[in-house]
């Protein structure tokens, strides 16, 4: 029918927005990761990759995203519990608290938190008040972590929420019903069944932490660079290199694609066992 | 236990509404500093609106979300209807993952290969200064697009696919049936989609970072410039103004929303 | 007297991909007649449907309206108007906006739209109901709403898709009744959908009964009960004992074992064929007055009467019979000449046998999830 074709067309613009503004500026990547400043094929990019510290800075942001992750998890799986267990008009009031902190510039926030954790700051102005003495915080890598944690722990309570609240309530009963103890009853059937909102938080999550400048930068101090420091250095700093830039992001999305691949393997296996 | 939730909820609340906290009352702060209180006043509410440069980048910030929310949901509906009707689950399939590609892909990379694609577009064709509004409004419009057909799609599957049949039955032809019966149907997820928009590109820094011109100044780009000097707490004045915003839109939208379900009864 | 012809599909086949779901179907629909497609689901009746409603175009043959060709004529361009299975109502919009939504589309004024909707209510008796929001309709006033947006643009044709199937057994019955009376007052022509084979008798003028793409039968009710045209028709409409025989000659048949007077003539001397014989048609006697006799396995109380199976010669006999008879009892049966109805073997011949595996509750549970399947 001649109306359905035109229906299916209508994709037909955002396939080729797609291709000119998603596609082709990953092939320009690409492109540049292998070339020199005059244009000409190169792959000295890749080379200097083993140079210098980049692979130390490399391991380091995945280290320190991987910690942010982990405490996210921590903090949000319990969270999400609660709320999916609360009223629910409740539950609509808790979401909405914690999706305001991300309508907040994190800039700002990042900077607020510098006031927080500054060795004169709100923390330290009560532990000095209290006779706890001062500790030192700003400038370490806690204090970079609890800056990653506090951008990005919303992206993991809302989908780890969302499949909770979504759990129908009679499979725990059905559960306690065929003699499952309340533990049993987390690890055989609300744990399976969060798994698949586990997985997208910890992506949503891990992602944004790994390629981070801004917040390694104020938090940090400037005392330890994490891969997006650098790679933004390259591209708005003083030391303008766009080729070896785009060589340390291909780097960094190849890297990121691995572990989101291994993280899906292993999310299947794990889900197998319900389906 | 009840006890234990509540309990582990206010540190939980507390960790993530302390810097807000602090950022709100530096706000009133009579002093100079962003550290320290020194009297209450609003001095810097004051400040704020004879500050040119913040106002200026405030009007293109909203200027700039409202066209790529705008545009980024003309698009995306137009697309969600397409890719909806696809016959070919593999064409679907394939179309699906290079939409989830700016989703997935963190925005630095993003950022930084569209500058890239700019970049060497405009060396090409000679064209000076590369970076302006209209980078940044395509930036925005392309990591825009996967949240509003992710926000419309599902609604469209929800729908009885009998809805639109009924309306030809009865005399629409197909374009007088989108417009008549499934837009209306589909249009919460077309609103949800365009709110998200906005607020994507109303907040975004990372990828306005790399694609933005000194031309065109956005709020988040003022900010990182002033961060980098000294930051004076005439900008958390005007956060807090914008927190005060967001929090009274959250609330309409959910009293809206609220509403919306118990019809839906 | 043959009334006009409305609607005729002439050897239309159609397949979804490499399912063949309709072959070389031909079906003429009269004017002022209430016909069925009666089948289980993927027979192809819900096809057929939007064949003629133009929602699908048939893969080979013709669909003609009043003579003329409408195979690529879209649904919008069509004077007939369709009930959906699950109503369709637009959400967006009330009770009165819902039965005004196709009559709008043809800019009438004002006070004409008002004065028919007003009509319609009356005619499914929902007045009152107009600003109600669809959402908050029971099953059966939604229904009603679908039926006033379908006669409002007066087709010549109504087509209903097993309307009735998400409604309970009640409201089904008053629905029935309604739609007969509806169709009364309008004198409009009806394609039914449904594979609910006693909605079927108890509504039509004519029942086309299909099974996988192909017609089986088409008749009226009375017809298609009493004289199924096989064994898979028999089965399918009403309770049925499908036993092999042998004609003997005009008028006499072989079955159990036994030789029968039967009213059917016109076959070969010693064809073998399919005996029906419904289970209400079978009288219970005392094992010495009966033709043939057996033992007594199963009593299944219905209410009004008494489901029996009785075993004779090692196939199980269903009997429905008013007399309470004791399992485990001897019994003779006696069946009349005219109780016996002889059909040709068919592919479905040995698809149906006894009911060994008889048992009511199994019946009620694949019924239920045929529904389910809808």
């Amino acid at each position: 029918m001649k109306a359905g074709l035109l229906q299916r067309a209508a994709a037909a613009p955002h396939i080729v927005w797609s291709a000119l503004f998603i596609l082709a500026p990953m092939v320009f990547v690409v492109y540049y990761t292998f070339t020199d400043g005059s244009g000409s094929p190169s792959l000295e990019n890749i080379t200097r990759l083993n140079a210098g510290n980049y692979l130390m800075i490399l391991v380091n942001s995945l280290c320190m995203a991987l910690i942010a992750t982990v405490i996210c998890f921590l903090i949000a799986y319990p969270a999400a519990f609660i709320f999916s267990r609360m009223k629910k008009k409740a539950q609509r009031l808790a979401i909405l608290l914690i999706m305001l902190p991300l309508w907040m510039n994190f800039l700002i926030t990042t900077y607020s938190w510098m006031t927080i954790l500054e060795d004169t700051g709100v923390i330290n102005t009560l532990l000095s008040a209290l006779r706890l003495g001062p500790v030192h915080m700003i400038n370490t890598p806690g204090a970079v972590i609890c800056g990653m944690v506090f951008c990005f722990l919303p992206y993991m309570i809302l989908p780890i929420y969302s499949v909770m609240a979504g759990i129908d309530p009679k499979l725990i009963e059905a559960a306690a019903d065929l003699g499952c103890s309340p533990a049993q009853t987390f690890a055989k059937v609300i744990w399976p069944l969060s798994l698949g909102g586990v997985i997208s938080g910890i992506t949503m999550v891990f992602v944004p932490s790994v390629s981070t400048f801004y917040i390694s930068q104020k938090l940090g101090g400037g005392t330890f660079q994490l891969i997006g420091d650098t790679i933004e250095s390259y591209f708005t700093g003083t030391a303008v290199n766009y080729h070896f830039g785009a060589a340390l992001s291909l780097i960094l999305m190849v890297l990121i694609l691995i572990s989101m691949a291994v993280m899906n393997r292993f999310g299947e296996g794990e889900g197998g066992e319900i389906r | 236990m009840k006890k234990l939730s509540g309990a582990y909820l206010v540190l939980l609340f507390g960790f993530l509404y302390a810097p807000l906290l602090v950022m709100i009352m530096i706000s009133f702060n009579g002093g100079e500093s962003t550290a320290h209180m020194t009297g209450v006043s609003l001095r810097w509410y004051r400040e704020m609106f004879k500050d040119a440069a913040t106002l200026q980048a405030f009007k293109n910030t909203l200027t700039l979300s409202v066209s790529a929310a705008l545009v980024s949901t003309f698009l995306g509906t137009l697309a969600a209807v397409g890719i909806e009707r696809m016959r070919s689950a593999r064409l679907k399939a394939l179309v699906m993952s290079i939409t989830n590609i700016p989703m997935m892909n963190p925005d630095i990379v993003t950022g930084i290969s569209l500058m890239l694609l700019f970049v060497f577009m405009a060396g090409l064709i000679g064209y000076t200064p590369v970076l302006s509004f209209w980078t940044l409004l395509i930036a925005h419009i392309s990591f825009c697009l996967p949240y509003v057909i992710l926000s419309v799609l599902p609604k469209l599957r929800q729908m009885d696919k009998s809805l639109p049949e009924a309306a030809m039955d009865l005399g629409c032809t197909p374009l007088q049936s989108f417009l008549r019966v499934e837009l209306p149907f589909i249009s919460p997820g077309i609103l949800t989609g365009f709110i998200m928009a906005f607020t994507l590109s109303f907040d975004d820094f990372v990828i306005s970072n790399f694609t933005s011109g000194a031309g065109f100044e956005t709020l988040t780009i003022h900010i990182f410039a002033m961060i980098k000097k000294s930051v004076k707490p005439d900008i958390y004045a005007l956060s807090t103004l914008i927190f005060a915003a967001v929090l009274l839109l959250l609330l309409v939208y959910d009293l809206l929303g609220g509403r919306e379900e118990d019809m839906a009864v | 007297m043959e009334k006009k012809t409305i609607i005729q599909l002439k050897n239309v086949s159609k397949s979804f991909g490499s399912t063949r779901v309709l072959t070389d179907m031909d079906l003429e629909i009269r004017d002022d007649e209430f016909l069925t497609l009666l089948g289980p689901s993927g027979c192809g009746k819900t096809t057929t449907l939007r064949i003629i409603a133009g929602f699908e175009t048939p893969d080979q043959g013709e669909v003609l309206f009043d003579g003329r060709v409408i195979n690529d004529l879209p649904p919008y361009k069509r004077n007939v108007n369709t009930v959906f299975q699950r109503y369709a109502l637009f959400p967006n919009l009330n009770v009165y906006e819902n039965i005004a939504f196709g009559l709008r589309l043809k800019k009438p004024s004002e006070a004409e739209v008002s004065e028919k909707v007003k009509e319609m209510l009356r005619l499914v008796d929902l007045q009152g109901f107009e600003k109600r929001d669809v959402s908050t309709l029971s099953g059966g006033q939604q229904q009603r709403v679908a039926i006033a947006r379908a006669l409002i643009m007066r087709p010549r044709v109504l087509l209903l898709d097993e309307p009735l199937g998400a409604l309970d057994l009640k409201l089904r019955k008053d629905m029935q009744i309604e739609l007969k009376n509806i169709r009364k007052k309008t004198g409009i022509s009806v394609v039914y959908v449904t594979h609910d084979q006693e909605e079927a008798l108890s509504m039509s003028d004519t029942v086309v009964v299909m099974h996988d793409g192909i017609i089986q039968q088409i008749g009226a009710p009375t017809d298609i009960y009493n004289e199924p045209a096989n064994a898979y028709v028999a089965d399918f409409i009403g309770e049925s004992n499908i036993l092999d025989g042998v004609m003997e000659g005009d008028l006499r048949v072989r079955l159990a074992g036994r030789s029968f007077e039967c009213v059917d003539k016109g076959f070969a001397k010693d064809e073998p064929v399919d005996v029906v014989v419904r289970p209400e048609d079978v009288d219970v006697t005392a094992p010495e007055n009966g033709m043939l006799t057996g033992l007594v396995t199963e009593v299944t109380f219905m209410g009004v009467h008494y489901e029996i199976i009785v075993e004779i010669g090692g196939f199980k006999w269903m009997i429905q019979t008013t007399d309470r008879v004791p399992a485990g009892s001897r019994i003779g049966i006696y069946i009349e000449p005219d109780a016996i109805h002889v059909m040709k073997k068919s592919k479905y011949s040995d698809m149906f046998g006894d009911y060994s595996s008889y048992s009511s509750e199994h019946e009620q549970l694949s019924e239920n999830t045929e529904e389910e399947d809808k």
